[in-house]
């Protein structure tokens, strides 16, 4: 079946959308692991009840996320080889090795803990359980750090030489591979904005109970709990993005001046806010500018040169012979502005949200609440947002919920999207990178199959949390209340049903 | 021994982990059907592997990741020659994922039975093609030059393969009521060992067909005796379970199983992926294999963590010990 398109065109919008929809639970898989451990972890030190009703609601919320980041994870391991063969033969000898650290270390850990804290409510002893969803967080963080570290040899190959004989790139340091700046730079800026994410999840769902005053005592606990995530991770992922971005501007200059538009060299260049360009004469039609902070954000200086698209490909031209050497211009420009966008006003949500619910000894006396109330919002002196403006803020820190996963999405499409025409950078197109015994039907058919299945099963997913998250924190039981002191539970009834079931 | 040998034994060591573990859970999953009489039944089966199922599957994405890091060639020819195949595969793991995390987090009638069936048929399917795509990778299949798979997708139904899969799939439902056998009390347990013993037999004539024929195809003296160890294994588990020895039955089942991969990988050796077009064009360990480096590396990752991992999964074993029967599954509260 042949339908006229670039060989690459139909494996890359696989891609794209297995990737994009995978990473939609991957965050929230990160930062509820942790997070959950945390309200775990009072629960075990202090005993207060409302910190155990906490983790079983968020727990179970995060349960029904990672079930999906895991089943749309082996697409992933798998479809390198399905779909980008060619690409596997040529840097499997480099990219492999990540992979099957990610496997052995990182999978393993998740998934047998997971096993072990869903079912080992009445049977692990109270620390030991709580161990449990500790090494599932670090699972989760190792598992990043690995696929990032293999992201970030695409982006910026390191540690390798090519084998012309064999035809293919073999690894040479793998310590430079898994330490070089590009990966500890995404590796920060990938984990800030995993926690972002759930932090606003954590924030948007607090507000929803507390905007209907139920749930108060733990809805109040996660929300600030959230709050502190976001500020904190919205603070972090600012600064790596920074840091990554000038390391961008080092190695992949040309996606750089994509994100901005930035047709020709400047010096000093501007950042650009909004621009409207014409992709084949190679410039902007109209443009809105913040002069020298383009040549900051590079260089850490505002005078100094940013090379712009027409330099970098004419220079790649002169390196890796003739061709167009330019990614997406408009899905760089909007990617780029759509993740910092999004991204910063899920951040701005959480520096507001934690100012109006600032702690009592900050507010006066009539503005302090009890524990079981809903905490007055707070914006200067001594009044509190009334009934009419109040849930406003609460339905906007609900739908901004949704921010840092928009976000997220955009970053990865920027980062692969302005990559192209490599897949790896300076080393192998994409072109060069599909299976070429591969069919255009067969590529086709199972585009058409994850795409369908994804779709329900996001639909049968949102639902189910939807139905969890209006439930609300749960009751607790005696079981609950006395966990096991032996490991495999105590026996007290060996007819007594368990704590968790299927 | 050079290291792609090594790591030739290290690939056949996970892919033989990944059946006798998953091979349990799938048959568990295909018994939800062919044993469980009710609801409160088939949450017994999906409960003895609740704890474990994930932690089974990983064996698989190591097997493969693995693949992709010392073996790149096999790992591209085998992933982008079996597309289809490996679609359909994917397809079941992603539901069988979601139905067993998903079953119990609604109370009705039809979202349950839904994902029960759909637990039976993401079981049985992948069951059965596991088994033919080993058929197909032992057998050898078209590969060019250029080590391109250039067969069509019917070609991989081949009678031997076709065989192999009708192995695995029996094979594993064996395994499975076994160790349902071993993992549940009260009435359950009886049946699943009269069932244990109807699959056995049947999966005893199969496999030896199969095996048998691999080893007139391409066996060796080792070859011949793994097969030996699977077929004195396999009666041994038989009659175990028919004499209600369990855990003996069990052990049994899965040293079939092993020595049933072993057999494959012996008879394959040194080729990965023979062709069947000119035996210049097969995939071998060491035309498939990663750079010496990257070899050394991996072996390192596999004798450090790989102990630690059977540790600690075996742990989760330990501490899920006790037997499950219709009265330890409470009706979960909504």
């Amino acid at each position: 079946m042949d339908l006229a398109l670039a060989p690459e065109t139909l494996a890359r919008w696989q891609f794209g959308i297995t990737t994009v929809y995978h990473f939609l639970f991957v965050p929230l898989t990160i930062s509820l692991a942790a997070l959950t451990a945390g309200l775990q972890t009072a629960w075990v030190r202090t005993e207060k009840e409302k910190y155990l009703r906490a983790t079983k609601f968020w727990g179970k919320l995060f349960l029904i996320n990672i079930a999906m980041g895991v089943v749309t994870g082996i697409v992933q391991e798998f479809q390198f080889g399905m779909n980008w063969s060619d690409y596997s033969r040529f840097v499997g000898d480099i990219f492999g090795a990540p992979l099957a650290f990610e496997a052995l270390i990182a999978f393993f850990f998740e998934s047998t803990f997971i096993g072990l804290w869903i079912f080992g409510w009445d049977k692990l002893p109270k620390k030991i359980h709580l161990a449990c969803i500790w090494m599932v967080s670090i699972g989760t963080i190792l598992s990043a750090y690995f696929i990032l570290a293999a992201n970030s040899w695409m982006q910026h190959p390191v540690g390798y030489k090519i084998d012309k004989v064999r035809g293919r790139a073999e690894l040479t340091d793998f310590l430079a591979v898994l330490t070089q700046n590009t990966a500890l730079s995404q590796v920060f800026h990938t984990l800030a904005a995993a926690f972002l994410t759930g932090g606003a999840f954590m924030v948007g769902i607090s507000a929803y109970h507390l905007a209907r005053k139920k749930h108060i005592r733990e809805m109040k606990t996660s929300l600030r709990l959230g709050l502190i995530t976001v500020v904190i991770a919205g603070m972090l992922t600012a600064v790596s993005g920074d840091t990554l971005g000038k390391v961008m501007f080092k190695q992949q200059p040309m996606k750089m001046a994509a994100a901005e538009a930035l047709w020709d060299g400047q010096k000093p260049a501007p950042f650009s806010i909004f621009a409207y360009g014409d992709v084949e004469k190679g410039h902007n039609t109209v443009a809105i500018e913040i002069p020298g902070l383009l040549s900051f954000l590079a260089n850490d200086n505002f005078t100094s040169e940013v090379p712009g698209i027409n330099d970098v490909n004419k220079a790649e031209q002169q390196q890796f012979g003739p061709g167009d050497y330019r990614p997406n211009i408009p899905v760089a420009f909007w990617g780029f502005r759509w993740m910092i966008g999004f991204g910063m006003a899920s951040f701005a949500l959480g520096l507001a949200g934690l100012w109006l619910t600032r702690k009592k000894f900050m507010l006066p006396e009539h503005l302090r609440v009890g524990e079981d109330e809903v905490p007055h919002l707070v914006l200067f002196g001594k009044k509190a947002l009334g009934p009419r403006t109040a849930p406003w803020f609460w339905r906007v820190a609900t739908w901004t919920m949704a921010f840092p996963l928009i976000a997220n999405s955009w970053g990865w499409i920027f980062t692969e999207m302005g990559r192209q025409p490599w897949v790896v950078y300076g080393v192998l197109r994409t072109r060069d990178a599909v299976s070429p015994g591969v069919s255009q039907g067969e590529v086709l058919t199972s585009m058409i199959v994850f795409t369908s299945l994804y779709a329900i099963l996001a639909v049968i997913e949102v639902k189910l949390l939807a139905k969890y998250v209006k439930a609300g924190p749960p009751e607790l039981t005696e079981d609950d209340l006395n966990p096991p002191t032996k490991i495999g539970g105590d026996t007290r009834d060996a007819d007594k049903p368990m704590a968790f079931s299927y | 021994m050079e290291l792609h040998d090594v790591w030739f034994v290290l690939i056949a060591v996970l892919w033989t982990g990944y059946f006798f573990l998953e091979g349990f859970d799938f048959g568990v999953g295909i018994l939800t059907k062919l044993l469980a009489r009710d609801r409160s039944e088939r949450r017994v089966l999906i409960n003895t592997v609740g704890p474990v199922w994930d932690g089974n599957e990983v064996w698989l994405l190591t097997a493969g990741g693995a693949t992709f890091a010392a073996f790149p060639e096999w790992y591209a020819t085998l992933f982008s020659g079996f597309y289809l195949p490996l679609l359909v595969i994917l397809v079941c793991l992603i539901v069988r994922g979601v139905a067993f995390e998903y079953r119990a987090k609604r109370p009705e009638e039809n979202w349950q039975r839904n994902w029960e069936r759909a637990i039976f048929w993401t079981s049985l399917i992948p069951a059965f093609l596991w088994g033919v795509a080993f058929g197909n990778i032992v057998r050898g299949v078209k590969i060019d030059r250029h080590f391109e798979y250039v067969g069509s997708f019917w070609d991989l139904l081949n009678p031997y393969a076709l065989l192999g899969g009708l192995v695995t799939l029996t094979l594993f439902t064996f395994h499975g009521a076994v160790f349902t056998a071993l993992k549940t009390v009260g009435d359950i347990r009886g049946r699943a060992r009269q069932l244990a013993l109807w699959a056995g037999l049947l999966a005893a004539v199969l496999a030896v067909a199969f095996l048998l024929w691999t080893q007139a195809d391409s066996g060796d003296g080792k070859s011949l005796v793994a097969l030996i160890v699977a077929a004195v294994a396999l009666v041994g588990a038989l009659v175990a379970n028919q004499l209600g020895r369990e855990g003996w039955a069990f052990s049994l089942s899965g040293l079939t199983i092993v020595a049933a991969v072993a057999m494959l990988f012996l008879s394959l050796f040194p080729n990965v992926m023979p062709s069947t077009l000119d035996g210049n064009w097969s995939l071998t360990v060491s035309n498939a294999s990663s750079s010496p480096y990257t070899l050394k590396i991996m072996t390192w990752l596999a004798v450090i963590a790989t102990p630690l991992v059977v540790l600690y999964q075996g742990w989760t074993y330990w501490v899920f010990r006790k037997r499950i029967g219709t009265q330890h599954i409470a009706e979960p509260a909504h």
